[in-house]
């Protein structure tokens, strides 16, 4: 790769990644916006300075729109992984104010959809079941010898919950193609990382497994990226489930309602020289990779973006009352392209790379 | 398929009887090779053959890729159904008991039952298991299951009685694609009483609809399970001994629950006794009571009663089971009294 800068990306990839960040705190303070203006039914989640984790980490996987490539479940302080998966913006700004335009047309909250084609799964609130389901989904691209792998985020402390630790025992055990990024950004709501768990590095919880991991700086996109690449590599080799540990620091309260007053302001300030767009906006400046002007219009166009987003989504009508009766039952069998029942099946797991 | 499909699970071909159990074991085996996306997950159910035997010869035909043996961790593995049912595959999942369903019903209630609604896509996922009482199991190897998944909107449960139903309901509810818990009672796995030659076709029993076990025009006793068995012997008491002509209906699938059945029986009898095995605070006797008040309230001649297991946990000394499980005798007091009002 004679263009390749840094990790094997052009300047193209590294603007798109810059662009993923921008993006992402762009439609937050948008969202943030339309939540003061009314617009929004529920609560809203900021991902303030862990952008780099979630761009980083889906920058790193094989994103299609046709149903054939990586899968992503996300967590709510992990949106921009979703846009750059393909989940659209607009989208985000309806499943926050409940528009029956939205995926999931006003019956789930935020980030909460499923785009298989694009190999998005919206995550639900009991926290570790999408480490569940993600084994579920690898388990058939084992089953089906797939070169596809899923990755799926959570919270450090959803590692204190059964479900965390049944999935990735299950995920382990049979070698499923799962990627797990720990979003260890020192909170739990009110509660300090060091009242949920007595280990350092959450690594350390993948040691119990049996599983590769890698511990890195949450606020460095292009170390995520790399990492995360290395883990998709030996994911795909079949070397199994593979844990990420992203440190960082949750910069703003659990949700809009909350003031962090229980935060150590001057803790929180240390964080504040370790934002990762700034930090990415000097290493691309300092390397000549782009100059000032190319990273101001992508601001623009970010800002642009989600403000025109924003304003479809508002304009849009909010579901009739009486469809929340429908669409609990099914009673047609599905066909989709993602639902392949065509094999080719492996027999037994003793062809595997085991 | 190189090894030969086990003998044991081709009685019915050979047209010789099967039990219950065997009736489940011939409805998932057709089923599986029928269509390549069904495969099996559970604690022991591979190089065992199940805690019941319910899955013995699946490994080797099948291979480990769909003969899952999993770890210890209900949660874990039908989180797992769940993620495969996304993609296409058709996951059963046994609970070696259904007592141990309750770690999994986070995953159920809250996911699995939940998806097609949140638009995440239908989960064509069964999850089934010995339940039930009479066996001396104790207070976690005798349950029943199905209030605890009633109450939730999305699930179909489903709880044959005989081995012609177990392996049509077992094959209708692996077709089906909404998620099924399918309860299967330990005392009639191997009932001798219930083997029977089962025609060697392709048959499914449509989830939904119940069955009439025998007719009579003075009463209607509503059930399910093993306690069907109960209210025929119970039934012939009553026509012997009050000239009691007794109607049973079999509810085979509890979720959706076969409603016009009940208020047409109603309509002959005028009187309805419901009894069921499961507990009886918020048992489904409940529920069926006050859909007849709300359907068919001019019909009743009489209050509806019911007979159910006491409301404890299952215990473990016989004579304290014994006193706990609904008995013949208790149908037959229920049913005199109802047909005397």
């Amino acid at each position: 790769m004679s263009d390749s800068l840094i990790a094997g990306l052009d300047q193209t990839q590294l603007l798109g990644l810059y662009h993923s960040l921008v993006l992402t705190r762009a439609a937050e303070e948008r969202l943030e916006m339309l939540q003061k203006q009314g617009h929004v039914t529920g609560e809203i989640y900021r991902s303030f300075g862990q952008e780099a984790g979630a761009a980083g980490a889906a920058f790193a996987l094989n994103r299609q729109t046709d149903g054939t490539g990586d899968f992503l479940a996300p967590t709510v302080r992990a949106s921009g992984a979703l846009f750059l998966f393909g989940g659209k913006l607009v989208d985000f700004f309806r499943q926050y104010m409940g528009r029956v335009t939205g995926p999931t047309e006003g019956k789930e909250a935020n980030i909460h959809w499923v785009d298989f084609q694009k190999g998005i799964i919206g995550p639900v609130s009991p926290l570790g079941t999408m480490l569940e389901v993600m084994a579920g989904i690898t388990l058939s691209f084992k089953v089906r010898d797939e070169s596809r792998v899923g990755m799926v985020f959570c919270g450090d402390d959803a590692s204190s919950t059964g479900a965390w630790h049944e999935g990735l025992n299950f995920s382990a055990v049979q070698r499923c193609p799962l990627i797990l990024i720990v979003e260890a950004n020192q909170w739990a709501f009110s509660t300090a990382t060091r009242k949920n768990t007595r280990v350092r590095s959450f690594t350390e919880k993948a040691a119990g497994y049996g599983i590769g991991s890698e511990s890195v700086d949450g606020t460095d996109v292009i170390a995520v990226y790399e990492a995360v690449s290395r883990a998709a590599e030996r994911a795909r080799a079949g070397r199994g489930t593979q844990m990420i540990e992203l440190r960082y620091y949750r910069r703003l309260g659990y949700a809009q309602h909350d003031p962090q007053d229980y935060v150590d302001p001057d803790e929180l300030s240390l964080w504040v020289d370790r934002d990762p767009i700034d930090l990415f906006k000097l290493r691309i400046l300092e390397e000549g990779w782009a100059g000032e002007s190319v990273l101001h219009k992508i601001s623009i166009r970010a800002e642009e973006e989600s403000r025109l987003a924003a304003e479809q989504a508002t304009g849009e009508p909010v579901p009739d009352g009486r469809e929340a009766a429908k669409g609990v039952y099914t009673d047609t069998i599905t066909e989709h392209p993602w639902t392949r029942t065509d094999g080719p099946y492996r027999r037994d797991s003793s062809e595997l790379n085991t | 398929m190189n090894h030969p499909a086990p003998k044991h699970l081709k009685k019915t071909a050979r047209g010789e009887p099967v039990t219950l159990l065997e009736a489940v074991s011939e409805g998932l085996f057709e089923e599986m090779v029928r269509d390549d996306s069904v495969f099996l997950m559970g604690e022991d159910i591979g190089v065992y053959g199940g805690a019941f035997k319910v899955t013995r010869g699946f490994l080797d035909y099948f291979g480990d890729l769909r003969v899952i043996d999993t770890p210890i961790a209900e949660g874990g593995f039908t989180g797992a159904a769940a993620g495969a049912a996304h993609m296409g595959l058709r996951p059963v999942v046994e609970m070696q008991f259904m007592d141990f369903i309750s770690p999994a019903y986070d995953v159920l209630t809250n996911y699995i039952a939940t998806s097609l609604y949140r638009g995440a896509g239908p989960m064509p996922i069964v999850v089934r298991g010995p339940v039930g009482g009479g066996n001396r199991g104790g207070p976690f190897h005798s349950q029943n299951v199905e209030m605890a998944f009633f109450h939730t909107p999305g699930f179909k449960i489903v709880y044959p009685s005989t081995a012609y139903d177990a392996k049509g309901l077992i094959k209708a509810a692996i077709r089906d694609d909404n998620p099924v818990i399918f309860e299967e009672h330990k005392a009639l796995y191997r009932a001798p009483t219930l083997r029977e030659v089962l025609p060697d076709e392709d048959y499914v029993v449509p989830l939904g609809k119940a069955r009439t076990v025998r007719e009579g025009s003075d009463l209607t006793l509503v059930t399910y399970g093993a306690m069907v068995h109960k209210s025929v012997e119970a039934a012939r008491k009553l026509d012997q001994e009050d000239g009691v002509g007794v109607e049973i209906i079999d509810l085979r699938t509890l979720l959706p629950l076969d409603e016009d059945a009940i208020v047409e029986s109603l309509k002959r009898t005028g009187r309805i006794l419901i009894v069921h095995e499961d507990t009886r605070t918020g048992g489904i006797a409940g529920e069926i009571a006050i859909r007849l008040n709300e359907r068919a309230f001019e019909w009743l001649d009489a209050p509806i009663l019911r007979v159910t297991a006491i409301d404890s946990p299952v215990p473990y000394a016989g004579s304290l089971e014994d006193y706990f499980l609904p008995q013949v005798e208790d149908i037959v007091t229920a049913g005199r009294y109802l047909a005397a009002y």
